[in-house]
């Protein structure tokens, strides 16, 4: 006897929750035949805002959970992942991967995690200097991170490039807002499912699905959002993400890979994009 | 105008015998050209303008206005020299490097006087801060000019290529240092604009790198306004911009570099909190409060031009600064008695001049002490004003100049939600006894440099630089070093 399949209905992941758009609006991907696989909710400028808000008031206190405790968190994302990566490949095969690229894909993904989750307690010795000032000064410069950063995630590599994206923004303590790729968007609200299930506070990373072309202008322009990281390569649309990006000097971040598999794609220096250096100043004569 | 009656007594008391600087030593030609590829020449439209003495307003040389032309013959011949500059071992570079710090100790003297002269700081400062510290920044990165594989493991730096450089005119020889020296160290050629206002330390700069043999081109020092520094940012053939000044000015300048692929640091303004606790040590803090304020007349970008007092020192804490504000010493830079000179510039006299009139209408109670301003020249008395909240213009914006806006707390959670309620990022500074509260308040502060028990130290090997609409980017140290680099 056939049995009628249930299927899953895509919403965003704003603050730890799954909510529609408040919009209402929705747009459509199909499979290679041009058969629908879902109605995906179509983010406006409003959910952009609104998820900023949360972002910005959990941004403090996910900074202050210790490093080993935010390294353990990504690594329960992998275990997470790992569980259901069947699933993923599923989801990236239906988006138009073959299957073997589905399958390097899902499982990268899951390894990068693990890598930036063992970075979580180390990249701060890496980026940090004790300073050798000429005079009587104890002088040491640490790593914070920048705050609440706004992301355009890949387009194609739809789960690894996302995940190779926030991972070393948010191990660095950082919150996100991300704009997931506009073709093959199911993979990022399902990745949200793991991250809720995952033990990351909610409002640490908030994804969004819809257009480009109505939300990067807001991303950049945004006066609380701290930074932009923009995957792709649309010269126009880098200029005009970098001119936006003045009005509160935002720092903006591009990459132009189109491969995430590469080990390259894969370094501290990923983390450092988003961080901030302090200077700490303190007499030491007596 | 409220006065404090007792220090009439400490002035009476106390009087200075004049102790100037002499000025016989120095050498300042009449007219300035522009250093371009190794010689100094004249600008291709023949415009000169003149920088002026602050403290008389009396012309002190003409310099030259660099255009277009003017600016692209430098950056061709930045251009050109990064072929060979780039490819000369690190040690080379590095020794170049070296003797310009050399040739800064051997003339400080006479770079500390126009200095004074030319800006109007106070010549103790420029002595003992400026010019000092802009040696110890070139001898600080001639060291790493060979050691660049080591600044960043696992990754291979390379220069960027043609470098332009933006300056203001607070710190000029110093800010000069901060530019240059990181640039050449990591083997980028570069094209120096310096303040229209305070250009001369800086084309002597230009002489002691003539002197120094380093190869024609690889440093072009530029003079002119706004249009010439525009002109450089604008230019395509720069690989790379960094400014430091006010923020409107980064916007544009972030703005203009967008879609260029320059790459940008941005060292902008500030609004900086100065924090004092009830456990401080007051009078150490309040010596701290005027050195933050009232250092280079407040022409300071991290200058603490918020203080933050806790409520239950707030009288003493503020009586104690009016009674030091009245002994400060206002008048000839020159002089090595003075503790405040000239006001920069006629324009930045009148902004500040405004934004005490600001202050004024917005309900704040001004204090400034009785103390008579020369004659001739662009003065500012000591500034501070009461009874001013979050929402006063001067509380918010940045105004450069020795005016000090006062606020008070209760508790730590309230302070660092002021101090942090700001779109500027620079500094900050915490008085405190109690070395928890000291750490908590430097981990809270939102801030790239954070004093505690002190305010307004610079070094070469400490990194300095600024969070939000501060800037992006750090000058200084090891981390001074990755703006002038670049990866595959």
């Amino acid at each position: 006897m056939s049995r009628l399949n249930i299927q899953k209905t895509y919403k965003l992941y704003i603050g730890g929750k799954f909510p529609r758009t408040e919009s209402g609006r929705y747009f459509t991907i199909n499979d290679n035949k041009g058969n629908l696989i879902a109605n995906m909710c179509l983010a406006s400028r409003k959910d952009f805002r609104n998820s900023v808000v949360i972002a910005r008031n959990v941004q403090s206190s996910w900074a202050n959970t210790t490093a080993l405790n935010k390294g353990q968190i990504l690594y329960r994302v992998a275990e997470m992942l790992e569980g259901r990566k069947e699933q993923f490949i599923a989801e990236l095969i239906a988006q138009g991967e073959t299957p073997a690229n589905a399958k390097t894909e899902v499982l990268d993904a899951i390894d990068r995690l693990v890598y930036y989750a063992g970075w979580s307690d180390k990249y701060q010795q890496f980026f940090s200097a004790v300073n050798p000032v000429s005079s009587s000064h104890f002088n040491f410069s640490s790593v914070e991170p920048v705050g609440v950063v706004a992301v355009i995630a890949p387009e194609n590599q739809s789960l690894l490039g996302l995940i190779s994206v926030i991972a070393p923004a948010i191990v660095g303590g950082n919150t996100v807002v991300v704009l997931a790729s506009e073709t093959k968007p199911l993979t990022a609200i399902s990745f949200a499912e793991v991250l809720n299930s995952s033990d990351v506070p909610g409002g640490v990373v908030n994804i969004l699905t819809g257009k480009k072309a109505e939300l990067a202008g807001q991303m950049a322009s945004h006066m609380d959002v701290n930074s932009i990281i923009y995957c792709g390569t649309d010269e126009k649309l880098i200029k005009s993400i970098s001119e936006l990006a003045s009005h509160n000097v935002k720092r903006t971040i591009f990459y132009k890979k189109h491969d995430w598999t590469n080990e390259s794609c894969e370094s501290p220096y990923l983390i450092e994009k988003t961080q901030e250096v302090k200077t700490t100043w303190h007499p030491t004569e007596i | 105008m409220q006065k404090n009656k007792d220090n009439s007594m400490f002035k009476a008391s106390w009087s200075y015998n004049e102790a100037p600087e002499s000025t016989d030593h120095i050498q300042i030609k009449k007219k300035y050209g522009l250093y371009i590829n190794g010689k100094f020449s004249e600008p291709i439209n023949g415009k000169y303008f003149d920088t002026i003495n602050p403290s008389t307003n009396e012309k002190i040389a003409s310099v030259a206005e660099a255009t277009f032309e003017d600016v692209d013959a430098a950056v061709q011949a930045a251009k050109k020299a990064f072929e060979s500059w780039s490819k000369l071992t690190g040690k080379e570079r590095g020794k170049y490097i070296f003797r310009i710090a050399r040739l800064i100790q051997e003339r400080a003297r006479e770079f500390a006087v126009i200095e004074s002269l030319d800006g109007g700081k106070p010549i103790r400062e420029s002595r003992d801060i400026d010019i000092p510290l802009a040696a110890n920044h070139f001898f600080y990165y001639a060291g790493w000019a060979d050691k660049l594989v080591y600044a960043f493991p696992n990754r291979t730096p390379k220069p960027i290529g043609v470098v332009g450089q933006i300056i203001p005119w607070n710190f000029p020889l110093l800010m000069a240092a901060w530019k240059l020296a990181p640039a050449l160290a990591a083997g980028n050629t570069v094209v120096l604009k310096p303040a229209e206002t305070t250009p001369l330390t800086a084309l002597k700069l230009a002489e002691i790198i003539h002197e120094s043999g380093i190869p024609k081109g690889v440093v072009n020092i530029v003079t002119g306004a706004g249009e010439t520094g525009a002109t450089i940012v604008n230019h395509p053939d720069v690989d790379k911009i960094a400014f430091t000044g006010s923020t409107n000015v980064g916007k544009y300048i972030q703005k203009a570099t967008a879609g260029t692929g320059k790459k940008l640091t941005l060292e902008l303004g500030g609004k900086g909190a100065n924090i004092i606790f009830e456990d401080a040590a007051i009078d150490q803090a309040v010596e701290g409060i005027i050195n933050a304020i009232f250092f280079n007349q407040g022409h300071v970008c991290c200058a603490g031009s918020r203080l933050f007092v806790q409520e239950s020192v707030a009288d003493i804490v503020i009586e104690k600064l009016k009674s030091r504000m009245d002994t400060l010493i206002i008048g000839d830079p020159l002089d090595k008695n003075t503790d405040i000179g000239a006001i920069n510039s006629k324009k930045q006299l009148q902004t500040i001049e405004n934004y005490i009139k600001i202050g004024l209408n917005e309900g704040g109670e001004i204090y400034q002490p009785d103390c008579k301003l020369p004659k001739n020249g662009n003065w500012c008395a000591p500034t501070l004003f009461l009874n001013v909240s979050q929402s006063h213009r001067i509380v918010q914006e940045e105004i450069f100049g020795p005016v000090l806006a006062i606020q008070t707390f209760r508790t730590i959670d309230e302070v660092i939600e002021k101090a942090n309620n700001t779109p500027y990022g620079l500094s900050a500074g915490v008085w405190t006894q109690n070395g928890a509260k000291m750490f908590h308040l430097t981990q809270k502060l939102n801030a790239g440099v954070i004093w505690g028990n002190t305010f307004n130290k610079f070094d070469a090997a400490s990194p300095f630089g600024g969070t939000k609409e501060s800037g992006f980017g750090r000058e200084g140290g090891l981390h001074g070093l990755k703006p002038y680099v670049k990866f595959d």
